[in-house]
C-alpha cells in the first residue's frame, strides 16, 4: 500500500476516526491491529518474519532482565559472605550469560535480514569467483521476497535489545505493546529507526483529540505530499531517462542527472518522513526527526549528522562505539602506539572502526557492490578530511574567512556537490558504469546540452521545469525559515486568511501539480527498498 | 578526585585547546565532542587511569561535563 495511494488515504482516514471514537485505553491496541492489517496487505507471507523478530526480541529482553534481577537479588542475599573478588566473578559470569542470549538473538535476526536481503548478492559473488577460476558450475539464485521494512524494524528491535542489556531501561512486559513498537505502520515504509525510550513515551499513552496536534500533523502530511508528488515523482522521470540510456545520456547529462537525483532523493525521503511524522502527530504520537536541513551542511561530517539522523546514530551507538572501545581494539591501539607512535595508535583504531561502520552502512543500503563502494567512499572522504584538519586550521588561522558568508556558501556548495557525486553510486548497479559515467563528465564535451534545449528531451516539459524550479525555491525558502524555528508556528501566528491561503494553496498545488497520469508513476519511496 | 580532574582536564584540552571544559556542561549535547573525540578520550582515560569505559557507558550524561566524566572514572576505579 503506497503512501500515495487512495487505499492508504482511506486506511488512514478510517483509522483516524475510529482512533478518536473508541475508549482511549483501546487506542494503542487499535494501532497494533492497524499495523498488522497494513503489513498483511503488503504481503501476508511477510508476517512470519516480523512475528519472529518481535517474539524472539521480546523473550530475550525478558530473559536478560530476569537474569539481571536475579543477579542483584543473589548479591543482596549473599552480601556478607561474598568477597569483592567473588562478587566480581559472579557478576562477570552472569554478564557473559546475558551477552550470549543477546548475541544469539541478534545473530538470528540479523541472520534473517542477511538471508532475505543478501543471499543472492553472495551467490552472485561466489558465481563470479567460480567463473574467474573457469568453473562451469554455478549456484542457483534464490527466490526470496524482501519483507516490507525489514531493515528498519530489525534495527529497531536490535537497538531495543542492546539497550535493555545495557540497562538503559527495563524490558517491556506487555508483548502486544512491544509488537506495536516493532510494527508501528507509518515508519515501516522507510523509518525513521526509532528508539524505544523515545517512541514508547507517546505510543502507548491515551490521546485526547487535540485540534492543534491534528492540524499540525495534517500540515506536515501535506508538506510531505508536496515534496513527494510535486517534486520527487516529477523529477524521477528525467532521472530515469538519464540512467536507463547510458549511450545517449552521458557527459554533462550525468552532471544534470546527479543534481536531479540528489533533489529527488531529498524530496522523496524527507517527504516520506514528513508523512510518517505527520500521521503519528495527528494521533498524538511523537516520532523522532530524521533530518536537519542536510543540504546546508558545511562538510560531509556535518552532513552525516543531519541526514538520516536515526540511522547514523544507530550505527554510532550500536556498532561504532562497541567496535572502537572493545578490548581487542584497545589492545590494537596500544600495539599501534608502541610500534608506530602515539598519533597512529590513536588514529588506526578509529579508522578501522569507521571502516566497519561505513561498510555496514553501505551494505545496509543495498545488496550490491555499488552501495558498498558508496559507503567506503564516504569513509575515505571523512578520513581524509580528518587528516587534513590541522591543515584547514592553519589555513583558517592565516586567512580568517570562516565567519564570512561567502565562505560559508562556498563550503555548503562544495559539500552539496560532493554529496551529488557520491549519490551517483545509488543510480547505476554496475560499478564500471558508474565510474564510466563519472569520467564521461570530463571526457565528453557536451556541456552545450545545458542551454541548447536538449534538457527538454528528458521527459519533462517546460511547465514541469517551471514547477520544479518553483518547488525548489519553496524548499529553499522553508529551509531558510527553519533556521529561526518552526515554520508551522510562524504560519499559525498569521491572520486566518493568510493561513487559509497557505495551506489550501499547498493542497491545491498538490492536486493540480502533483505528478500523475501518463509518463508518471506514483512511485514507491526510494528508501522503501532498503 | 582532584587529581583525576586535573589529568582529565589536560586530556580534554589536548583534544580541543580552545574549549572551556571547566564550565561547559553540554560537551556531547552541544557537539563539542564528536564520536571520534569520545573514542580518543576513552583510549586516553584507559592509558592514564587504567579503567575500561565500555560502550554502554557512552551516554551523554556521562560525557557532558568534566564533573560527570570525573564521577564516571571514579566509579569505575571503585568497581575495580
Amino acid at each position: 500500500m503506497l503512501f500515495t495511494s487512495y487505499e492508504f488515504l482511506g486506511f488512514i482516514l478510517i483509522l483516524f476516526v475510529v482512533y478518536y471514537l473508541i475508549p482511549k485505553k483501546c487506542q494503542w491496541p487499535l494501532l497494533l491491529v492497524a499495523s498488522y492489517v497494513f503489513y498483511f496487505i503488503a504481503g501476508p507471507e511477510y508476517l512470519i518474519y516480523i512475528l519472529v523478530t518481535t517474539l524472539t526480541t521480546y523473550l530475550t529482553a525478558r530473559k536478560i532482565e530476569s537474569n539481571a534481577n536475579n543477579q542483584s537479588k543473589y548479591i543482596k542475599e549473599h552480601k556478607a559472605e561474598l568477597s569483592k573478588e567473588e562478587k566480581k566473578n559472579y557478576k562477570d559470569k552472569q554478564k557473559k550469560i546475558r551477552m550470549r542470549w543477546v548475541a544469539a538473538c541478534i545473530i538470528l535476526n540479523i541472520g534473517i535480514l542477511a538471508v532475505v536481503k543478501y543471499s543472492n548478492f553472495m551467490i552472485d559473488n561466489v558465481n563470479g569467483v567460480l567463473s574467474m577460476f573457469h568453473q562451469t558450475r554455478q549456484l542457483s539464485y534464490l527466490t526470496l521476497a524482501l519483507p516490507l521494512g525489514i531493515s528498519f524494524y530489525t534495527f529497531q528491535a536490535v537497538g531495543y535489545l542492546i539497550d535493555v542489556y545495557r540497562g538503559a531501561y527495563p524490558a517491556e512486559k506487555n508483548v502486544f505493546k512491544f509488537a506495536l513498537f516493532v510494527s508501528f505502520f507509518p515508519q515501516l515504509i522507510q523509518g525513521p529507526i526509532s528508539r524505544f525510550s523515545d517512541l514508547s513515551k507517546t505510543l502507548y499513552e491515551e490521546h485526547a483529540f487535540d485540534s492543534k496536534k491534528v492540524c499540525y500533523g495534517l500540515q506536515r502530511i501535506l508538506w510531505g505530499y508536496f515534496k513527494k508528488m510535486v517534486i520527487a515523482d516529477r523529477i524521477l522521470v528525467a532521472v530515469n531517462t538519464i540512467i536507463k540510456d547510458t549511450a545517449t545520456y552521458n557527459g554533462a547529462y550525468i552532471f544534470v542527472g546527479m543534481l536531479f537525483y540528489t533533489l529527488e532523493l531529498y524530496a522523496d525521503f524527507t517527504g516520506g518522513i514528513d508523512i510518517t511524522i505527520g500521521i503519528a502527530e495527528t494521533m498524538g504520537i511523537t516520532v523522532q526527526e530524521n533530518f536537519n536541513r542536510p543540504y546546508f551542511s558545511k562538510s560531509l561530517k556535518e552532513y552525516w549528522r543531519r541526514w538520516h539522523i536515526t540511522m547514523c546514530s544507530w550505527f554510532r551507538d550500536y556498532l561504532f562505539y562497541p567496535v572502537s572501545t572493545c578490548k581487542a581494539m584497545q589492545k590494537f591501539s596500544k600495539f599501534s602506539a608502541k610500534h608506530f607512535g602515539k598519533v597512529v595508535g590513536r588514529r588506526l583504531p578509529l579508522y578501522l572502526s569507521s571502516f566497519v561502520v561505513w561498510f555496514a552502512t553501505g551494505i545496509w543500503h543495498g545488496a550490491n557492490w555499488n552501495f558498498i563502494v558508496w559507503g567506503l567512499l564516504n569513509w575515505a572522504v571523512l578520513m581524509i578530511s580528518e587528516e587534513l584538519e590541522p591543515l584547514y586550521a592553519k589555513f583558517h588561522n592565516r586567512f580568517p574567512v570562516e565567519e564570512k558568508n561567502w565562505y560559508k556558501v562556498f563550503q555548503i556548495g562544495r559539500t552539496f556537490l560532493l554529496v551529488c557525486v557520491l549519490n551517483i553510486f545509488d543510480c547505476y548497479s554496475a560499478l564500471s558504469t558508474t565510474f564510466g559515467m563519472l569520467a564521461s563528465m570530463f571526457t565528453v564535451g557536451n556541456w552545450h546540452i545545458l542551454w541548447d534545449g536538449s534538457l527538454m528531451n528528458l521527459g519533462l516539459t517546460a511547465l514541469d521545469y517551471v514547477i520544479l524550479a518553483m518547488g525548489v525555491m519553496v524548499l529553499l525558502g522553508v529551509s531558510l525559515l527553519q533556521r529561526r524555528g518552526s515554520v508551522r508556528d510562524r504560519i499559525a501566528a498569521q491572520a486566518y486568511p493568510v493561513r487559509v491561503c497557505i495551506w489550501y494553496g499547498l493542497f491545491l498545488v498538490i492536486l493540480l501539480m502533483g505528478a500523475y497520469g501518463i509518463g508518471y508513476d506514483a512511485s514507491q519511496f526510494i528508501y522503501n527498498q532498503f | 578526585m582532584e587529581e583525576i580532574r586535573s589529568t582529565l582536564l589536560e586530556i580534554l584540552e589536548g583534544l580541543h585547546p580552545d574549549e572551556d571544559f571547566e564550565n561547559c556542561t553540554e560537551l556531547v549535547d552541544g557537539k563539542v565532542l564528536d564520536s571520534f573525540d569520545i573514542v580518543t578520550l576513552i583510549s586516553d582515560i584507559n592509558d592514564e587511569f587504567d579503567v575500561v569505559i565500555s560502550a554502554d557507558k557512552i551516554v551523554p550524561e556521562n560525557f557532558n561535563s568534566l564533573d560527570a566524566l570525573c564521577e564516571l572514572i571514579s566509579s569505575l576505579m571503585d568497581e575495580d
